[in-house]
Formats: structure tokens, C-alpha cells, sequence
């Protein structure tokens, strides 16, 4: 038997770190996963790449428009450009303040200093800086590949290796540190932008009609409730369904109502009578825990 | 069960509390899109109080709520006040004039002893690559690559290299190439930076290489006569420009150095101090860096007399080693 709600608290214990705030509340941070840090990067090298494209051919007009006695300032706007946005583009968007570059906004993260205090430029620079040799010196390791004969393609080999130790440091930490993260004392965290949804208890008039004894209302406990809840607030027909059937069979209860009747009837009944015990200081974790 | 009565707790917690967090919201994205001197003044001061009432209301949900989304927003949302209510905000022009005055020549002072020995790195590949090309010509190609040396080898005449040395034409391909070497040198000088956190071994190579290079230059330009020449040359934007990769590699070496030899500290924290030190130094070098290009590219085309090349490079390495040296005053807070 799969234990869902023990790979749940795993999967929590991974991702969660605590940040007490000097009020004394602890806001329980989420760690951005590998996938997410990549699709980050991959997004803001597109944004790079894509904007290096447009300049260039803007000064290329611009250059070939002027002549060839003024060729020099497009070129030395490029050369500066190119530096600018190599370095400078990653520092300057993390020092605003959501302190996220535009892939980074779009996946939903955000660079935060690890011991809860400010996020200070030294730090922001000392961050970006050592991406040169996490992510410009494998790829030219990749590119510039001139190897001729066993030697130099073992060392090239080496090379690959070792600067792709580099590259892939994230997987190697529990906190999905860059050699960045881990010199300035920052680690990128998610920020999902929620809106507050309604509450689901008093939705539906209609499920005042259906009761439930106190047993059929024992059969789960809070990480149960708080699924069912992401499974109402989903509304897919087929997964209503699915869920109405389990529960209808573990508990006994067949009746003619429709499942989202049920199942809102269900959620509401258990949500106070487990919340109701909650004010008693019962917290029951989940179906297994008594 | 069934609502008969009015439910006590969460719902009311809701219906209490809603309109703050949608202010608190309200305030935040206001915020995050554009600059906080773009909120009223109310607005300000009532952030702080609808913080932490966001933070009550979150202590509270916790306790007494089973509502995942409830609670999952108000986490969210008091996250992000938080990091807002607590990142402290100087004025970026405050922000920059202590960059200035203050953490720049701090970083680099508490960086001397490295320093010191990137000093000694260089001098070293300096002297091996002048001795190594002075004996044998054929060194020459292994310390300088072709793209570098631009038709500078032993096969050019020594009219061709002095002409190199005060050739004040061709403006706009100087212009490009100084600019070139600006944004070369700040890669290097990066890559120097941030190699060091591989112990600070390939650091040092660069160094020695580096120097190696000016010596096999040197050595050239020496067997034709034309040493004090190309002292000239160089010295106006190369006392800035290598004296900035020389901290390039002294901020690498430091962090390589925490990483090996933490002292007190854990690694990780020491290694935490020395980067984020090491980074105040590399935006310091960057910026040396271009005050050597406009030097190298204004300077060298405009100044063709010798002893004026000496004495602007001599007065810019006298005042680089003022700045950063001198003691002054530290400001604290």
C-alpha cells in the first residue's frame, strides 16, 4: 500500500525551510527545484540571445546606413552591449526589488539571502559573477573543441567533466545551490502568485440535505481533507468521480445524490467536525494517525 | 455540523480579515511593479501594521484552519511583505557613494596579502617568459597567441614595431580594438575571479600567463632596442589595467584560499565572507578596467611623447595605490 500522505510530508520535508521572521512566525519557504531554476535560465538566455539578435541587426543598419566612416560606433556599442548583457543583466534585475530576472518571474522564483536578512548587492554580485564558470565555460568547453589526436580529446574530456561539475552543482545540494548561491549566502525560493480563492464550506445550499454519522466522518484525517479540497476546487468530472466512489465505498454511504453534491456535503462535514477538534488541540494528521 | 448557529473561527477569520490582505496585496504589487516611491503615503504607513496583522492572521489560520488554500495564501502573502517590510532601502545615489568611499577601498585593503602574491604570480611569469623568449626566439609563439601579437613576432622589422608603438592613425580600428580589449580584459579578469573557487589553482596559472606574455613582448621589443618604448606604451593604461587583473585574481585566490584554509569559521561561511568581499573587489576592477580602456584608447593616440606616457602612468598607479591604501577614517553604521 502506497502511503501517500508519508511521501507527501517527505516530498514538504525536502522543499521547506523555516524563516522565523523577529515577529516570531515562522514562514515556512519553499525551495525552487532543479527544473524550475533551469527553465528560469533557459528563459532568460532565449530573452539574451533574442535581444543580442535585434540589436545586432539594429546596428547593423545603422552601420551599413552610415558608411564606412562611421562604423566604428555601432561596433563599439555592440562590443559594450554584448559585455553589459553578458554580466550586468542578471545583477541588475536581482538588485530590484522582486529580485528576479524576467525568467525567473515568469516560473515564479526569487533570489533570497539564506539567513534571512537583506539581500545586499555585494551578494547579488558575487552571485552572477561565478556564472562564468558554471554556465560561459563549459559551453565554450563544448564549442571551442580542437582536439586532434587521443591526448587532446582526453583532455578534453577531463575538461568537459570537470567544468560540468560546475554546471550541475545545483544537483548535488539538498538546497539546489549554484556555486553562486553557495559563496553569496543566497538560494532562489518560489514565490507562486495565489489569489484567495472562495471558501468552499457554504458554496452549496443544496448539501445541507446530507448527514453522516460520526464514524463515516472518522475515516479520514487532515492531509485526506485538504486533498479532497484540491480535488473540488480542480472540478474535473472524471477525478470527482473517482474520489466520490472511494469514499462512498469506504465509508458505506450509497445514496442517490451526485457526486459534487456529495462530495461538498462530505468536505464540509468533515472540515468542521475536524476543525472543531482542532480548537481542543487535536490535530489529526491523516487517516492513519489516531 | 450543519451551520444552524454562526460558525466561531476560520470563517469569521475571512470575513474579518479579507480586506486587509487585499490591501497588503494591493500595496505589494504596487510595489513590485514599479518603484516603492510610487506608493502614497498612507499607504506606507499603514504597511508595517498590515504586516503584521498578515502575520497574525497566518499564526491564527495555522492554528485554527484546515483551509489549504487559506493558509497557502497567507503564507505566500507574508512572505512577500517581508521580504519588502525588511529589505531596507538607501537611496541608490547613498547606496553608490559608499560604494565608493567606503566598501571598495575596504574590500581591496583586506585583500593585500593576496594581493601580495598574485603581485609575486605575475612578476614570476614576467620574468620567465622575458628570459625564456631572450634565450630562444622560438618560446615567442607558446606565450603569445597570433591573434594577440597581431604581426608582432620576431619575423617583423623594427621599423614595423616602432611604427606600432606611436602610430597615432587608423582611428577607427583602434577605437574598436580598444574596445575589444576592454571587454576581453573584463573576462578574463572575471574568469580569474571566478576560477578561484576551484582552489585558486587555475587562478594562478592565468596570472603566471599572463605575465609571461608581457614578458615575451617585452623580450621582443627589447632585442630591438625599443624597451623603454614599449615601457611607455604600455604603462599608460597598463599600470590600471594590470594592476586590475593582479586584484582580479588576488579576490580569486582569496576565495579559493577560504575554501582550503577556513580558519574559524565553517567552510561554508567562510566561503560566504570571501565572496561576497571578493565581489565588491571585481565591480572595483571592472571599473578600473574602464578607466584603462578610455586611457589606452584616448590616451595612446593623443600622447606620443615618451616621458608623458611614463608620467601619466606613474601618476594613475600612485593614485590607484592612494585609494585603496591611504588610511582614512572608517565610517561605522
Amino acid at each position: 500500500m502506497v502511503d501517500h500522505a508519508a511521501i507527501h510530508h517527505a516530498l514538504e520535508a525536502r522543499t521547506n525551510r523555516s524563516l522565523v521572521t523577529p515577529e516570531g512566525v515562522d514562514l515556512t519557504l519553499r525551495i525552487a527545484d532543479a527544473g524550475q531554476r533551469f527553465g528560469a535560465l533557459l528563459l532568460d538566455l532565449i530573452f539574451m540571445v533574442v535581444t543580442l539578435i535585434l540589436v545586432t541587426i539594429i546596428l547593423g543598419v545603422a552601420a551599413i546606413a552610415g558608411g564606412p566612416r562611421f562604423v566604428a560606433a555601432p561596433v563599439i556599442i555592440w562590443l559594450i552591449g554584448f559585455f553589459l548583457l553578458r554580466n550586468c543583466y542578471f545583477i541588475i534585475m536581482e538588485m530590484g526589488p522582486r529580485a528576479a530576472t524576467f525568467g525567473k518571474r515568469i516560473v515564479g522564483l526569487r533570489v533570497v539571502a539564506r539567513n534571512g536578512g537583506r539581500l545586499t548587492a555585494d551578494a547579488v554580485i558575487a552571485r552572477n559573477l561565478m556564472r562564468e564558470i558554471e554556465l560561459y565555460l563549459p559551453i565554450s568547453f563544448l564549442i571551442f573543441n580542437t582536439s586532434q589526436g587521443l591526448a587532446d580529446t582526453a583532455a578534453w574530456l577531463f575538461g568537459v567533466g570537470w567544468t560540468f561539475i560546475f554546471a550541475f552543482f545545483p544537483l548535488f545540494n539538498r538546497d539546489r545551490l549554484r556555486v553562486g548561491d553557495l559563496l553569496a549566502g543566497t538560494w532562489v525560493i518560489r514565490t507562486p502568485k495565489k489569489t484567495l480563492g472562495l471558501d468552499l464550506i457554504g458554496r452549496n445550499a443544496a448539501t445541507t440535505r446530507l448527514t453522516f454519522t460520526d464514524a463515516q466522518l472518522d475515516a479520514y484525517g487532515q492531509f485526506e481533507l485538504q486533498t479532497l479540497e484540491q480535488i473540488l476546487r480542480l472540478d474535473r468530472p472524471e477525478a470527482l468521480a473517482t474520489v466520490a466512489d472511494t469514499i462512498r465505498a469506504k465509508i458505506g454511504y450509497w445514496d442517490n445524490s451526485s457526486d459534487v453534491a456529495f462530495l461538498n456535503a462530505y468536505y464540509e462535514a468533515l472540515r468542521s467536525r475536524l476543525e472543531r477538534k482542532l480548537l481542543f488541540g487535536r490535530r489529526r494528521r491523516d487517516k492513519f494517525d489516531r | 455540523m450543519n451551520a444552524a448557529s454562526a460558525p466561531i473561527g476560520p470563517t469569521t477569520l475571512r470575513e474579518m480579515r479579507q480586506e486587509e490582505w487585499v490591501r497588503l496585496e494591493a500595496i505589494l504589487r504596487q510595489v513590485e511593479r514599479r518603484s516603492p516611491r510610487a506608493l502614497s503615503d498612507e499607504d506606507l504607513m499603514a504597511l508595517p501594521t498590515l504586516y503584521r496583522s498578515a502575520l497574525s492572521s497566518l499564526s491564527v489560520a495555522r492554528e485554527t484552519s484546515l483551509d489549504l488554500e487559506l493558509v497557502t495564501y497567507l503564507e505566500g502573502l507574508c512572505a512577500r511583505a517581508y521580504f519588502f517590510v525588511y529589505g531596507v532601502r538607501t537611496s541608490p545615489l547613498r547606496r553608490l557613494r559608499l560604494f565608493f568611499v567606503q566598501d571598495w577601498p575596504n574590500a581591496v585593503r583586506s585583500l593585500w596579502r593576496e594581493t601580495l602574491i598574485a603581485t609575486l604570480l605575475t612578476l614570476l611569469g614576467l620574468a620567465a617568459g622575458y628570459s625564456l623568449v631572450a634565450s630562444n626566439p622560438i618560446w615567442f609563439e607558446a606565450f603569445v597567441p597570433d591573434g594577440l601579437a597581431q604581426g608582432r613576432d620576431f619575423s617583423a622589422s623594427t621599423e614595423y614595431l616602432r611604427q606600432t608603438l606611436y602610430d597615432g592613425g587608423r582611428n577607427n580600428m583602434l577605437a574598436i580594438f580598444a574596445t575589444f580589449l576592454f571587454t576581453h580584459n573584463a573576462q578574463v579578469s572575471i574568469m580569474c575571479f571566478a576560477l578561484g573557487f576551484a582552489f585558486g589553482i587555475p587562478t594562478a596559472f592565468l596570472l603566471l600567463y599572463n605575465g609571461g606574455m608581457m614578458g615575451a613582448i617585452f623580450a621582443l621589443f627589447v632585442s630591438r632596442g625599443l624597451g623603454t618604448d614599449l615601457g611607455g606604451w604600455l604603462i599608460i593604461h597598463g599600470s590600471t589595467e594590470i594592476f586590475a587583473i593582479i586584484l582580479a585574481g588576488a579576490a580569486g585566490l582569496k576565495i579559493g584560499w577560504s575554501v582550503v584554509f577556513p580558519g574559524e569559521a565553517s567552510r561554508m561561511n567562510a566561503a560566504t565572507s570571501a565572496g561576497k568581499t571578493a565581489g565588491i573587489v571585481m565591480a572595483g576592477v571592472v571599473i578600473m578596467l574602464l578607466a584603462a580602456g578610455a586611457l589606452e584608447g584616448v590616451g595612446r593616440q593623443t600622447i606620443t611623447n615618451s616621458i608623458a606616457r611614463y608620467a601619466i602612468g606613474v601618476f594613475m598607479l600612485i593614485f590607484w595605490l592612494a585609494f585603496y591604501y591611504l588610511p582614512r577614517r572608517s565610517h561605522h553604521g
